[in-house]
């Protein structure tokens, strides 16, 4: 399944795309983890592949980027494991990432590789449309769409550019803040979502600080795909084996697919 | 495009520079672009600024003929006495600038990072002087280190706000500092410390701290110097002094920080041993290791523990316009001793790096005419010195 395909396929109701930083619980049990939220109802992820130094991310992710990376992975290996959960899950992934290991990389080189991965989208937190280009260019040759973000600050000119250049989705982000649990639901969202939708039919996902089954079902009403984060995250830094970290993150997003589908 | 006009629209100096920031904060670097550019053209907030630093910091500050030191050193050394400006070393004249621009905006609360703590006690300064809420995020090992002026900067009714993250060192000061950012960035502006960041910051920072060169410059008058030297951690003093010199005729050197020797890999030296990559927000030199990853810096002095440098910086490496060296803490512990005892002045140990150049130098520079910019003065770093010195 393509992003493209998915977001026809389930038509009003918005996808259910659990982020997960790969090298969790461990580097050989990140397939299990996510083949065990496709089958809780997951219906696409966000892969994350760790940053030292990630400024768009809160302490949980900030926490799990740290024990990746102390287990040796890398941007390669994270797109390797990302080939991996496609071959187990077929679901769309978008591979999330910063700026400086991509340009370590070589961007023709990661474009190369995450298309060869299956990859249908790059997120890439630190990179804003006024840069994007070059990126968006060599990705788009190896098939892979470049998502562009949409902040409750975004200007109208600068949600112009957003819009027409964002592949295959539009990444709202729902909360001021960085990447993060937060009680309730987003006081945010509903006029960013109104804003993306009087420019464009680009499908829009809407992610940071949705954490629980209430705050992503009332996600799911405004937008074409939810993601969740922290919360799943934290769930695997406290689980004391692979199976619990299953069972847990299984468990919420079970939760989370039936209220967005109720 | 000549060195006078940098940054083009994008932020670029040459290929370095640029905005790598997190959507969330663009229209707020647009806006504080914009909100600059109208500032530092306008006849009031420049009379503001230069009455400000005239009669709240005590510029000029003055270029100080270092005879007894030069006598040992066998050169003609000048020093720039950024120590004598208000509240210890040369940020106050970035955070004067900015806390001013912060209220023109109608920005209530301020944040800022700080490494050494003299750019925290700066903001906190400056931000009491304009009655802004303050924020400073510091590295729990530099709270250590620097105990005098955190409780500086809790006198001057600042938070203080311990980072934990990576090294606790400066680059998690910075990291905390632009994630407080994303969450507050409609009524919050960030005093970054220095010519660091996504654009506009490092045009905004070299802009207020090039008081630094212009002053020496009318004060040398006829004096033709051979070498400008300074020390570089995210360089800000070394930009300041060193962009006024940029299209004439001395040798512009800048000094990183040498920790325990570039050998050793546990140092600060951006320029002299890192390569080109992007780090919080600027495309820049940076210390990092095969993947991309950032690494941890290591220098005795908090200011130039940091693994990254500005990005005008990169660019004067790239065209030659300064050269880059580096010296190791030891011998920047027994540069602070040399002018201590030959001048009667303690400096900070991040110009004492620039100090120890010119020592392990001397006989190349030898009846030469060397600029110092003297960035802070030492009082801070007297409690750390002296548990080195115990070990």
């Amino acid at each position: 399944m393509t992003f493209r395909e998915s977001f026809e396929v389930t038509g009003e109701r918005a996808l259910l795309l659990p982020y997960m930083m790969c090298g969790l619980p461990d580097p050989a049990g990140t397939v299990e983890l996510f083949s065990a939220m496709a089958d809780a109802g997951a219906d696409g992820f966000e892969v994350g592949i760790p940053y030292a130094d990630p400024l768009m991310d809160g302490p949980v992710i900030q926490e799990a980027g740290t024990r990746s990376l102390a287990s040796g992975m890398t941007l390669r290996r994270g797109l390797e494991i990302t080939a991996l959960i496609r071959e187990a899950t077929n679901l769309p992934c978008a591979v999330m990432t910063y700026v400086n290991p991509i340009l370590t990389m070589g961007v023709a080189e990661f474009a190369h590789a995450a298309g060869g991965a299956g990859a249908g989208a790059a997120i890439i937190a630190d990179l804003p449309v006024d840069e994007s280009e070059p990126f968006a260019a060599a990705l788009e040759n190896e098939g892979v769409g470049l998502v562009q973000f949409a902040a409750p600050t975004t200007t109208d000119a600068r949600l112009d550019r957003v819009v027409e250049r964002a592949d295959p989705f539009v990444y709202g982000i729902a909360e001021m803040g960085v990447t993060g649990e937060r009680d309730g639901s987003s006081s945010r969202a509903a006029d960013l979502a109104a804003r993306v939708r009087s420019r464009s039919a680009v499908p829009l996902v809407l992610g940071v600080g949705i954490s629980g089954p209430e705050s992503a079902a009332a996600a799911g009403r405004l937008a074409d795909g939810v993601i969740v984060g922290t919360a799943l995250v934290r769930r695997v830094l406290d689980a004391a084996d692979r199976a619990t970290a299953c069972e847990a993150v299984a468990s919420l997003v079970g939760d989370l697919a039936e209220a967005m589908r109720s | 495009m000549s060195v006078v006009d940098r940054p083009d629209a994008s932020g670029r100096f040459g290929d370095f520079g640029g905005r790598f920031a997190p959507e969330t904060l663009m229209p707020a670097l647009e806006e504080l672009e914009g909100a600059f550019e109208a500032a530092w053209t306008d006849p009031v907030y420049q009379e503001e600024l230069a009455g400000l630093l005239s009669d709240f910091v005590g510029r000029p500050t003055p270029l100080y003929e270092a005879s007894r030191l030069s006598d040992v050193l066998g050169v003609r050394l000048l020093l720039k006495r950024e120590d004598l400006a208000h509240t210890g070393a040369h940020k106050i004249n970035n955070t004067v600038g900015q806390a001013l621009l912060a209220h023109r905006m109608g920005k209530p609360r301020v944040i800022a990072e700080t490494g050494a703590g003299q750019h925290g006690v700066a903001t906190a300064t400056a931000c009491a002087l304009f009655g802004l809420e303050c924020e400073v995020f510091m590295g729990t090992v530099d709270i250590s280190r620097q105990a005098l002026n955190v409780e500086r900067m809790l006198m001057l009714g600042a938070t203080v706000t311990p980072v934990t993250s990576g090294a606790g060192t400066l680059k998690d000061a910075v990291s905390a500092a632009l994630r407080d950012w994303v969450a507050t960035v409609e009524t919050t502006h960030y005093i970054i410390g220095s010519v660091v960041g996504p654009h506009p910051f490092p045009w905004i920072v070299r802009q207020l701290q090039r008081v630094i060169g212009d002053e020496t410059l009318d004060q040398l008058g006829d004096t033709k110097p051979d070498v400008v030297v300074a020390c570089v951690g995210g360089g800000s003093n070394s930009m300041g002094m060193f962009y006024p010199f940029a299209t004439g005729t001395a040798d512009l050197v800048g000094i990183e920080a040498g920790g325990y020797g570039l050998d050793s890999g546990r140092h600060g030296a951006s320029l002299v041993a890192g390569s080109p990559g992007v780090l919080h927000g600027a495309r820049t030199y940076m210390l990092q290791d095969g993947e991309g990853q950032v690494l941890e810096a290591h220098s005795i002095s908090a200011g130039l523990d940091y693994p990254g440098v500005g990005p005008e910086h990169a660019q004067f490496k790239e065209e030659g316009l300064a050269r880059y060296d580096s010296v190791t803490d030891a011998e920047a512990l027994d540069a602070m001793d040399l002018l201590s005892r030959t001048e009667g002045i303690i400096p900070a140990l991040e110009p004492s790096h620039a100090l120890a150049w010119v020592w392990r130098e001397r006989e190349a520079l030898a009846d030469k005419t060397v600029v110092l910019c003297l960035s802070g003065r030492g009082d801070k770093d007297v409690d750390q010195v002296a548990v080195v010195r115990s070990q």
